[in-house]
């Protein structure tokens, strides 16, 4: 998809302002955290979890090679196939190449974030392969020619009435007085729409929230079934995941899995987890007749061995965003590419490029729920510090913000001068505050004042206020 | 260089990654499969471990029920049929357990085999084993069992044996280890927990999303 994260503050404005989105985002603060917290606070080991998850993906992050080695030995033992992509382009014409040697014209997809970060959907109707997505609000989604604005709730920025409009826009083969009202009227007509797509389709793909590098599994946890029907239908099914998708053994899966479900949805366990290794075996009665598996680099393997390494922790829960006011202020979209809110502002920079993506760790209050509730405990504050700090060394940000920065380090590096100047900025401060003691203008600061007013500055600064304490903790006790 | 390699080589490069003991500790957690830690909450003795399993079934909106033997499988499903007004047929694959029970009683049951074609409104299979800590069933694909029963139909019915309701999902991944060799694995296993759902339209749970609408369990046995 075309990347349009540089303009995250024109997108934002743009957001903020959108009434219909604005009443659907009030959907994921209602609707995600008390779930999760429920869920949560049952289960007494959630914490001892969490560390155990964080050492299964550091030890496998530390040795990925060799499980990847293992992983792709095994799924060939049962008789699938191992395609490697260093990138997307590379991922996308093996899919399509797929397409055209077997003679497909119609996918089914599970809901995959490696398809959206490679645009597949794009490129496979430019080969005239028509995909149809299946998960509910992917489907939605792709009606509308829409992306995700979650990564476990794509169609979270919608209310229902948008989506009944697009229904009787395109479902025009059904009748046009028809009841479609309620929730359950909506969901029953995508329900039928789709059970037709599933039994047309050459070719399923799905994405893989796990490869197991004991057994050459993929494993994929919905609550739909639909990226089940996805891969059982259809003559083949190909897997799209990413590197560092691979656990060690099916235990070592088990262990995450608790961490999943709570994390994303509050549910204990969704509702189908499935492992599916290679392709139908003698004597089964259905499922696909190959398996097939692209694994995606696209940047990954250079994100290794640096301070973004435990970014591939990341088990895409969306907890983070969750748990986000920017995310709860602006929704997804506004982050201009696949990853939203907390993880995008980490994962988009490594993925695309500073220069592209090194304006989303700006969108950050550094409140840190983020990292309080990421079931990998993956430090996104501190990344996206280190994203900054970046982002300045190579002049990507504003000049004035890196005029004034430079100028504060001249003085922060002498500090007599600068404690001389601040003591003297106070009372001129002070007394251009006026009687209200607040600014409603400021030069160089129209973006704060424009919404709100500065409080002047009052007393003195804090390092004399410092020393007066010290000074008074010195005094002996009476 | 192949893309294989070059990916592998970068991975390396940026580990920095000799080949030193790292070999052989990947072997032998491959070879180990260490257990991490289960937690307390299915770790019961039999009888409050089944009750377990029934619980956390209902609560993700599974009804479930007790039978004494398979003999009891056939009344139990001509029962759930009337009950919910649903057509006297049921699609079912080829397991011996199921087969052995005595299905001539319920004269008016239609009795379909093998996979669904999507035009069956109830399917029935025999579980592998389940998981009372969260309430899920475990079903492995195969002639006996074949996927498709257990998403196609709009009710689902699962047998499973007493036996086979272990506390926690690892001792039955050790079970599957077991029954299909080390390293090897069915083409499918299903974990299903509970009746297909979801929340995609303004975050409202709904149920009977693409799979079935309602998912009904008979632990058979003690
Ligand atoms: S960063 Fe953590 S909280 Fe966010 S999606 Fe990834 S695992 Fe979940």
């Amino acid at each position: 998809m075309q990347i349009r994260s540089p303009e995250f503050k024109a997108n934002s404005v743009k957001a903020l302002s959108d009434a219909q989105l604005q009443k659907a985002l009030g959907n994921v603060r209602a609707g995600f955290i008390d779930k999760r917290k429920k869920a949560v606070d049952a289960l007494p080991e959630f914490d001892a979890l969490r560390e155990n998850g964080k050492a299964i993906k550091d030890h496998t992050l530390a040795n990925l090679d060799l499980y990847l080695e293992n992983y792709e030995a095994q799924v060939k033992a049962a008789g699938g196939h191992v395609h490697w992509a260093e990138t997307a382009e590379d991922a996308r014409r093996i899919i399509l190449d797929l397409c055209a040697s077997r003679g497909v014209k119609t996918v089914t997809k599970g809901k995959s974030m490696i398809s959206e970060e490679i645009a597949l959907n794009d490129a496979l109707e430019a080969a005239g392969v028509r995909p149809v997505e299946t998960d509910l609000g992917e489907y939605i989604i792709q009606l509308r020619g829409e992306h995700p604005s979650h990564i476990i709730a794509p169609a979270v920025h919608l209310n229902k009435e948008q989506i009944e409009a697009d229904f009787r826009r395109v479902h025009t083969h059904l009748p046009a007085d028809r009841e479609l009202v309620e929730h359950e009227k909506l969901l029953t007509e995508a329900r039928a729409v789709l059970r037709e797509q599933y039994f047309k389709a050459d070719l399923g793909i799905t994405g893989a929230n796990f490869l197991v590098a004991e057994t050459g599994s993929s494993i994929i946890v919905t609550n739909e079934g639909n990226g089940d029907l996805t891969q059982i239908l259809p003559r083949i099914h190909v897997v799209v995941a990413s590197i560092e998708k691979v656990v060690p053994t099916l235990e070592d899966a088990a262990q995450i899995l608790r961490l999943l479900a709570r994390s994303a949805t509050g549910q204990d366990m969704s509702v189908y987890t499935t492992i599916s290794t290679g392709g139908r075996r003698e004597g089964d009665p259905d499922g696909p007749d190959e398996y097939h598996v692209v694994l995606l680099d696209n940047g990954r393997s250079s994100m290794l061995g640096t301070e973004f390494q435990e970014m591939l922790r990341c088990i895409r829960c969306g907890a983070c965003m969750n748990h986000c006011p920017v995310y709860h202020a602006v929704g997804g979209h506004a982050y201009g590419w696949v990853y939203p809110g907390p993880m995008g502002a980490v994962l988009t920079p490594s993925l695309i490029g500073v220069d592209k993506g090194g304006h989303l760790p700006n969108a950050s209050t550094f409140c840190g729920r983020c990292e309080s509730v990421c079931p990998m405990k993956i430090p996104l504050p501190k990344m996206m510090r280190h994203w900054r700090e970046r982002e300045f060394e190579r002049g990507l940000n504003p000049a004035a913000a890196r005029y004034g920065l430079k100028a504060w380090a001249f003085f922060a590096r002498r500090p007599s001068l600068y404690r001389f100047f601040a003591s003297l900025g106070i009372p001129v401060l002070s007394a251009a505050g006026g009687a209200k003691h607040r600014f409603s203008w400021l030069p160089f600061a129209g973006g704060w004042t424009k919404y709100r007013e500065l409080p002047a500055p009052e007393g003195r600064t804090f390092l004399q206020q410092w020393a007066q304490r010290e000074a008074k903790k010195q005094e002996p006790v009476r | 260089m192949s893309a294989r390699d070059a990916i592998l080589n970068k991975v390396r490069a940026s580990l920095g990654a000799g080949n030193g003991p790292r070999a052989k500790v990947v072997r032998e957690r491959l070879d180990g499969a260490p257990r991490g830690l289960i937690p307390e909450r299915g770790q019961l003795p039999d009888a409050a471990r089944i009750d377990l399993f029934a619980a956390q079934a209902e609560k993700v909106h599974a009804t479930t029920e007790r039978l004494a033997s398979y003999a009891d499988l056939p009344a139990a499903v001509t029962a759930y049929l009337r009950s919910k007004n649903l057509s006297a047929s049921i699609r079912m694959g080829d397991d011996p357990r199921l087969n052995g029970a005595d299905w001539s009683m319920q004269a008016a049951l239609e009795i379909r085999r093998g996979p669904s074609d999507g035009n069956d409104e109830t399917g029935l299979s025999h579980a592998f084993g389940a998981v009372a800590e969260t309430g899920t069933l475990v079903l492995h694909s195969g002639a006996e069992n074949p996927t498709t029963v257990n998403f196609l139909p709009e009710h689902h019915l699962v047998i499973v044996d007493a036996k086979d309701v272990a506390g926690d999902l690892e001792t039955v991944l050790a079970r599957v280890r077991e029954t299909f060799g080390k390293g090897q694995m069915p083409r499918t296993l299903n974990m299903i927990t509970g009746p297909s759902r979801s929340g995609d339209i303004e975050q409202k749970m709904l149920l009977g999303a693409h799979g079935p609408r309602a998912l009904h369990i008979m632990v058979v046995g003690s």
